[in-house]
């Protein structure tokens, strides 16, 4: 039975055409942001609370092939900038554009360029495996021979040949995992959005989604996910916002945010600038 | 990425519901079973109990009658009744159903028979218990047998011919055809049946593709797809039109099935009077097809008010407490159709739902109304869209879908 080992999914997860060396590819195209936030706000209605702001004016930008970390306690409002940016809820202010498509106007271009992977986004139980990936092909418009090679690929190099006709709910945490990935990378998406992708998952598989958000970011893709974990982030962030109550309060390289906060400690930094007098001093 | 999406979405639902045990028994199972099992069930029970009640030979009482052997003694030797002695609590024990009935013969009737004035013989039982009714039938079926001899020695003796007093007889002939007949006695169930199976074959996969969806955690994933909201919910209500659809047919073919097998084996005539013919239980594939084409609509109605209902709610067990007060909505004007005497007219054209069931009770007796049938079917289409239309906006709302 294949197991959920890390480090399966490096070679062939990405179209031919994607460049392979991520770094390059940042350099040459720094300045032509993949994802823009801007302004974005988002308000609930509440029975008991009323107006409650989940996203304040929050805007950020992430380059191509960058990394960007949404860091943030539970309830912060991570997982709310993240459906607007894969306009699975719409802004209730301010919006955002992923390769240039504007999330609230076109929004079905939008979720086109990229997949969209949480602890949320469960697989249908009574689709086998490639069944799975396939219908998501199919909804993004592959056609048949095109969508037949592309999951080949995928499954091969994820090793999901053992389970490709079993069941979704007949699989194993891993399993589960990795049929979720070839589901997000089937359509090939320049964009991947992951809110807290390891939430909840033993070390194995968690590892096998850092590594795949690595990988990503390798082939050049532009990656945004969040966390409240300090060591996801240490370990593959560009750029980290922290963002708490709603509110973006800081944002730079981890580097940066060290040396502005005159710590080493990321989790330090993290509590300072989360703290309600750093907030007020702010 | 156009209808090819809604194609797509249905598709999988597809392939999803029919590896799905509870679809597949509330779809198929049921619709195929339910008739079968109800008629041969009922209705054998039904031949069971008559015929046992017919076959039982009932313990009646004589009272009085002292003074006139004549009859007492015709009524002991009936055969179709066993008389015991009276006791004075014979009221008591008819109610207790110790004995069936009671024949209370008035004073000096033999006597007075001679005198054309004997009175009334008065027969007691217990209305709505059918051996006590079935008593009560022989004791008055002797009775008449006796006055009908009476009658006949006093025209003798008169030397008067016998059919004197009996000049002509009076019997009932059926004319309609078989498929009116059955559709006089089938055609408000018919309705009732494919109305009520159209929503009760709709109900669990709306539910389960999207409260069942939400319950699973598929929603979101469903949501970040580039598939618009509207083809989505296109899809899934495609899929539940269809497992309705299928449900109403079942049941009707399934029903045709019953109907045919009760007929040949003769199941039903335990249920008619004896030397009656049974009743007709065919219905004519016209007749049939007439009644889908009023339901279609209506299916559309209910498998868009069900997926609007149900997406509302947050797991299975919600959207079925919610969908509980639809089928109420649905039973009442449909059981209120079958309803002896109740009839299509200009207002009852425009109450949903009941002027379906009333005109497609009407369309199985093969009566058309060709006004009431457009007016019906338009009104229905306008409902069915406005309540599409209601379960796309629904899709659209953020928080019917993420309602925590």
């Amino acid at each position: 039975m294949p197991s959920a080992s890390t480090g399966t999914a490096s070679a062939v997860l990405f179209s031919p055409g994607t460049p392979r060396d991520g770094k390059a590819r940042r350099s040459q195209e720094k300045d032509a942001p993949v994802i823009e936030a801007l302004n974005l706000s988002k308000t609930f209605q509440d029975k008991k609370r009323g107006a409650v702001k989940a996203v304040d004016d929050v805007s950020f930008v992430c380059r191509p092939g960058q990394i960007y970390g949404l860091l943030g306690a539970n309830g912060a409002g991570k997982t709310t900038t993240l459906r607007m940016l894969a306009t699975i809820l719409k802004p209730t202010a301010g919006t955002a554009r992923l390769c240039g498509h504007d999330i609230v106007e076109h929004p079905e271009r939008v979720r086109a360029t990229c997949g969209f992977l949480s602890t949320h986004t469960a697989l249908y139980p009574r689709l086998t495996a490639e069944e799975m990936v396939a219908y998501f092909g199919r909804l993004n418009g592959m056609d048949a021979r095109t969508l037949k090679s592309r999951i080949d690929e995928l499954f091969g190099r994820l090793d999901m040949n053992g389970f490709r006709d079993r069941r979704c709910d007949k699989l194993s945490t891993g399993m589960k995992q990795k049929t979720s990935i070839a589901r997000t990378l089937v359509h090939d998406p320049p964009v991947m959005i992951f809110d807290e992708p390891t939430l909840g998952l033993d070390i194995m598989t968690a590892r096998t989604i850092i590594d795949f958000i690595r990988e990503c970011r390798d082939r050049g893709k532009t990656v945004i996910f969040s966390t409240h974990v300090m060591r996801e982030v240490e370990k593959l962030c560009d750029v980290v916002g922290i963002i708490q109550n709603g509110k973006l309060l800081a944002e730079g390289t981890i580097e940066q945010l060290r040396q502005r906060h005159g710590n080493n400690d990321l989790e330090e930094v993290f509590v300072k600038i989360v703290s309600p007098h750093y907030r007020e001093s702010a | 990425m156009s209808l090819a999406n809604v194609a797509t979405v249905y598709r999988k639902e597809l392939t999803e519901a029919l590896r799905d045990r509870r679809t597949l028994v509330t779809t198929f199972l049921v619709p195929l079973l339910m008739i079968p099992l109800m008629s041969s069930g009922f209705i054998g029970v039904m031949s069971v109990v008559l015929g046992k009640a017919k076959r039982e030979k009932p313990r009646v009482m004589i009272l009085g009658g002292e003074d006139s052997p004549g009859v007492v003694s015709g009524l002991k030797g009936f055969p179709k009744i066993s008389v015991l002695p009276a006791t004075p609590d014979w009221k008591e024990r008819i109610v207790a159903k110790k004995i069936r009935a009671a024949v209370e013969i008035p004073p000096g009737f033999q006597a007075n028979l001679g005198q054309q004035r004997a009175g009334t013989v008065k027969i007691y039982f217990y209305r709505g218990e059918l051996k006590s009714l079935f008593a009560a039938g022989n004791i008055e079926a002797y009775l008449k047998e006796y006055r009908d001899d009476v009658v006949t020695e006093r025209l003798a003796a008169n030397r008067l011919p016998a059919d004197l007093l009996k000049p002509f007889d009076v019997k009932q002939q059926n004319v309609a055809p078989p498929e009116k007949e059955a559709g006089a006695v089938l055609g408000g169930i018919i309705a009732y049946l494919v109305i009520f199976m159209c929503l009760n074959g709709g109900m669990h996969p709306a539910i389960d593709l999207t409260a069942g969806e939400k319950e699973r955690g598929t929603m979101e994933t469903i949501l970040s797809s580039p598939v618009s909201r509207t083809h989505l919910v296109l899809g899934k209500f495609l899929l539940v039109l269809t497992a309705s659809l299928i449900t109403s047919a079942l049941l009707v073919g399934s029903m045709g099935v019953s109907f045919t097998v009760l007929e040949r084996t003769h199941s039903m005539d335990a249920m008619s009077d004896d030397g009656e013919p049974a009743p007709q239980l065919t219905v004519g594939p016209l007749a049939v097809a007439s009644v889908f084409i009023m339901a279609f609509p209506l299916a559309v109605l209910f498998s868009a008010a069900l997926i609007t209902i149900s997406v509302f709610a947050k797991s299975y067990k919600e959207a079925q407490s919610y969908i509980v007060p639809l089928m109420f909505l649905v039973v009442v004007p449909s059981v209120a159709a079958m309803l002896p005497g109740v009839e299509l007219t200009p207002k009852l054209a425009i109450v949903p739902l009941l002027n379906v069931s009333l005109l497609c009770k009407e369309l199985v007796t093969g009566e058309y109304h060709w006004n009431y049938i457009v007016l019906i079917f338009a009104s229905t289409c306008v409902y069915a869209a406005g309540a599409l239309y209601l379960a796309v906006k629904m899709f659209q709302r953020e928080s019917v879908l993420f309602r925590s």
